[in-house]
């Protein structure tokens, strides 16, 4: 007798025993070996439906990706199932940010190592990040909407099509206006850039029409918005963004 | 013998999550037992040993009779005492079958099967031998942490490099010595340890900041 597919399918997950469709008789439950946790079942059941829209969000270090991350979660939460998977060398770091900032539950945060390399991470070899998206996929049923994170990392950095759908790329203006001029596939290539901290640009001299003006140049058609996270802690035009692709994703 | 295929299996670049695992190196260095050229070529001498041979002996035994999978899962799992670094093995066995079913059609495998036991599959989905499944795992051993010792100790690679070339022939003997076991019962297979890389992989998994997996 075998048991019914999705018990089998949680006793698999446990690692030693062959998946029910492999075509082995039951005898190799008796193959003596160990759990790490025995008695601890840590899957939820796998779940039916499309997957999760994939949103990768890049950019330097300290140009507020993590920030942006917490303003989509805080605009968005209430409207759509979303999860997040960071790739900070801090492994808790991340989201214990957006656990203090009151917009994510811990379980909806999953960090990867990047082993120092995190354009790697998410271009290269995708695999941790991919692992990580399907986990929270199956231990918190269907979401809408995951946002991959990358680690800090430098003007070349661009996201993988086989881990994301779409890619937002954020600078920000106390890296200098010259930051768009100077491209690189980040800021050429990806499907939307945000200009943050443009609340700075005073103080730091950025001229933000020169920004605009090469932003345009480098990008063509594709999107480019001025934030400031101090004053619209929504990010109102990345989460406008976000919802029309959520919407074409899915049909009303 | 495939051995173009063996060299797309064995690549550094094969997306199968070996990247961000530095095989126990990060803990070493960090407790200050790993500083120069001298003391990795020691940690992969010790490591392709131990791990590298077990490692070796579940991919050749994996190759020859991949039903055997479950069974040697077991038996690999009996062989890695630390709970951190049994679950750095399924991680990257699990990532590993996810490039694998992009290459080869594979064999009925569970989902997280301990990397030489998936690599051990995968080399047999690709038509290779058995032994030349154990060189890659052997090869795979030092190779990963040959890397991540480059980047966490700003090392010349062309010193680690040629510690790797060195390192060559000793990989082709442990991977024929484990071939030449590959049909024994599980029980029999090598059992080598290396204590001081399942504590240095406990107290891994406990730092708040690390830069690689394990």
């Amino acid at each position: 007798m075998h048991p019914e597919p999705q018990h089998h399918e949680h006793v698999v997950a446990g690692g030693a025993l062959p998946h029910p469709s492999d075509g082995y008789t039951h005898d190799h439950d008796e193959v003596p070996h160990t759990h790490p946790d025995p008695g601890v079942d840590p899957h939820e059941p796998l779940v039916a439906g499309p997957r999760a829209l994939r949103i990768g969000i890049g950019g330097p270090v300290g140009s507020g990706k993590t920030a942006l991350v917490a303003a989509l979660c805080r605009a968005l939460g209430d409207e759509l199932r979303l999860a997040v998977v960071t790739n900070d060398i801090y492994t808790t770091e991340d989201a214990d940010f957006l656990l203090r900032n009151g917009v994510l539950p811990a379980e909806r945060v999953r960090a990867v190592e990047t082993g120092c390399c995190p354009h790697t991470a998410i271009r290269d070899d995708i695999s941790a990040n991919l692992d990580a998206v399907e986990d929270l996929e199956a231990t918190l049923g269907p979401l809408d909407l995951v946002l991959v994170e990358s680690g800090g990392d430098n003007l070349t950095a661009t996201f993988s099509k086989g881990l994301i759908d779409h890619q937002i790329f954020v600078v920000d203006v106390a890296g200098g206006d010259k930051v768009p001029r100077k491209g690189g596939p980040g800021v050429t290539a990806a499907d939307l850039l945000v200009i943050n901290k443009t609340d700075l640009a005073p103080l730091v001299g950025a001229d933000l029409a020169v920004m605009d003006h090469d932003a345009r140049a480098r990008r063509g058609d594709r999107p480019t918005v001025f934030l400031s996270l101090v004053e619209d802690r929504l990010a109102t035009p990345v989460a406008d963004w976000i919802r029309d692709l959520a919407k074409a994703r899915i049909p009303a | 013998m495939g051995l173009a295929t063996l060299l797309v299996l064995a690549d550094g670049r094969l997306p199968s999550g070996g990247h961000a695992h530095s095989g126990g190196l990060e803990a070493q260095v960090s407790a200050g037992r790993v500083r120069d050229i001298d003391d990795v070529a020691g940690f992969l001498h010790g490591k392709l040993a131990t791990s590298g041979l077990v490692a070796a002996a579940f991919a050749a035994a994996a190759c020859d009779r991949p039903a055997r999978s479950p069974e040697l899962d077991a038996g690999f799992d009996s062989r890695t005492p630390s709970p951190a670094l049994r679950k750095a093995s399924r991680a990257q066995g699990r990532a590993l079958l996810r490039a694998a079913r992009a290459m080869w059609s594979l064999p009925p495998v569970s989902r997280e099967p301990h990397q030489p036991v998936a690599l051990g599959v995968v080399a047999s989905a690709g038509g290779l031998t058995p032994v030349e499944a154990a060189v890659a795992a052997a090869h795979g051993t030092v190779s990963g942490a040959a890397s991540a010792a480059v980047r966490l100790l700003g090392l010349d690679p062309y010193a680690v490099h040629g510690l790797l070339a060195r390192l060559a022939p000793d990989c082709d003997r442990i991977a024929a010595a484990a071939a030449a076991r590959a049909g024994d019962p599980v029980d029999d297979l090598p059992a080598a340890g290396a204590p001081l890389l399942d504590i240095g992989a406990e107290l891994h998994a406990t730092w708040e900041v690390r830069l690689f997996a394990s």
